[in-house]
């Protein structure tokens, strides 16, 4: 069931509209060089720490669709009725969002280091802090996704709740911190599965 | 006797209003009981609390292993009909079939009506092998021939030694016990 549950979540991130948080990433990247001015030197130093925010801004795009249409459907309370306890199917589809999120990003940050003039060595830091870095935004994301799920604007709450909470990954990521920024992730992953299914079943009513 | 759903005592309370307290219910292998009661007794919440989605607030339930039938269709609305309920139950074509579903297993669940969500939904418990069913109104959004359907379902399950926890407010097909919310 838990093997389906992923296969299926990762489905409907890819059919549903994976390709979003990517083009936003880009597109954040590239109004950079048109609001600081295309100064080689300048953008290659801000670099890094530009892909940073562009990334945590396009993790709170697919927040709305992590959880709400599953609780409003029954989908969660048939999981939990299958046997899957809620903590589980947080884990489910934080990997399954990983999956839809994780690589476009990384593939988006290739042109968006081009554009701000990065140099290879550069490019490879990024790629490696942000191969780590959205395990946890993706954590996050399902987390905040569930304790926002059924409330009223939950969209901009969630902008809200997220983006401090990811302040860490962009201070360890922008400084290439790696071991700080993989510790950071690590928690955040091991940790948001408890958050979301707490949510997940305090939702039920 | 074992069985399949049991309430000892049992209190539910929702939004600090309480809906009914020292319950005692007790379904064993073949029987059907009908929950009825005016709207806003607690009947669905009664369903959702032997379901174990929802806590009681003191007392003790005990229940075997079980398929819900409530509004929620639970399908995804992007897949046919056949795999969207394969995701629950390995092989559903059975159920659909004695939903009169059969026809429609290769149409996304987005496309149907209410009434053939409402079948879909039933063929969904129709196809777990759980010895105990909830159905919250089963009849809702129902044809005659829907309705009709649904009541050779039911015999089959009790026949097979299944117990069935239904709640609605109108006249389920068959022989029930019945149970009074809110009186």
């Amino acid at each position: 069931m838990i093997i389906d549950l992923i296969k299926r979540d990762s489905r409907r991130g890819f059919t549903g509209s994976a390709w979003l948080p990517a083009a936003f990433f880009l597109l954040v990247v590239v109004l950079m060089p048109f609001a600081v001015g295309p100064d080689a030197r300048l953008l290659g130093t801000i670099g890094p720490g530009v892909l940073w925010v562009a990334a945590l801004t396009a993790a709170l795009l697919p927040i709305e669709r992590l959880i709400e249409p599953d609780r409003a459907g029954g989908v969660l309370d048939q999981l939990w009725l299958h046997g899957l306890a809620d903590e589980t199917v947080a884990a489910a589809k934080i990997l399954a969002h990983w999956v839809s999120f994780g690589p476009l990003i990384l593939i988006a940050a290739i042109p968006g280091a081009a554009l701000l003039a990065l140099d290879f060595p550069q490019l490879v830091q990024v790629e490696i802090g942000l191969a780590v870095g959205t395990a946890g935004l993706a954590a996050l994301a399902v987390a905040v996704s569930a304790v926002t799920a059924g409330l009223p604007r939950a969209g901009a709450l969630a902008g809200l709740l997220l983006l401090p909470l990811a302040v860490p990954l962009l201070i360890f990521g922008a400084a290439n911190a790696l071991l700080l920024e993989t510790a950071t992730s690590l928690f955040l992953v091991a940790g948001a599965p408890f958050v979301a299914g707490a949510a997940i079943r305090a939702s039920r009513t | 006797m074992s069985f399949l759903l049991r309430f000892e005592k049992v209190a539910l309370r929702r939004g600090g209003r309480l809906l009914f307290e020292d319950m005692d219910l007790a379904l064993g292998q073949g029987q059907r009981l009908q929950v009825v009661g005016p709207n806003g007794t607690g009947k669905s919440s009664l369903i959702r609390l032997a379901a174990g989605l929802l806590r009681a607030a003191s007392g003790y339930v005990e229940r075997s292993p079980l398929a819900l039938a409530d509004d929620e269709p639970a399908l995804d609305r992007d897949l046919p009909l056949e795999r969207a309920l394969g995701f629950w139950e390995g092989s559903p074509e059975e159920a659909m079939e004695s939903l009169g579903l059969g026809h429609l297993a290769s149409v996304p669940v987005r496309l149907l009506s209410s009434g053939q969500l409402k079948r879909a939904t039933l063929a969904r418990v129709a196809a777990s092998r759980a010895p105990l069913w909830l159905l919250d109104e089963p009849l809702n959004a129902l044809d005659a021939d829907g309705a009709d359907r649904l009541g050779k379902v039911i015999d089959a399950h009790i026949t097979n030694g299944g117990a069935i926890l239904a709640a609605s407010h109108q006249q389920l097909p068959g022989d029930w016990r019945r149970l009074e919310l809110g009186a």
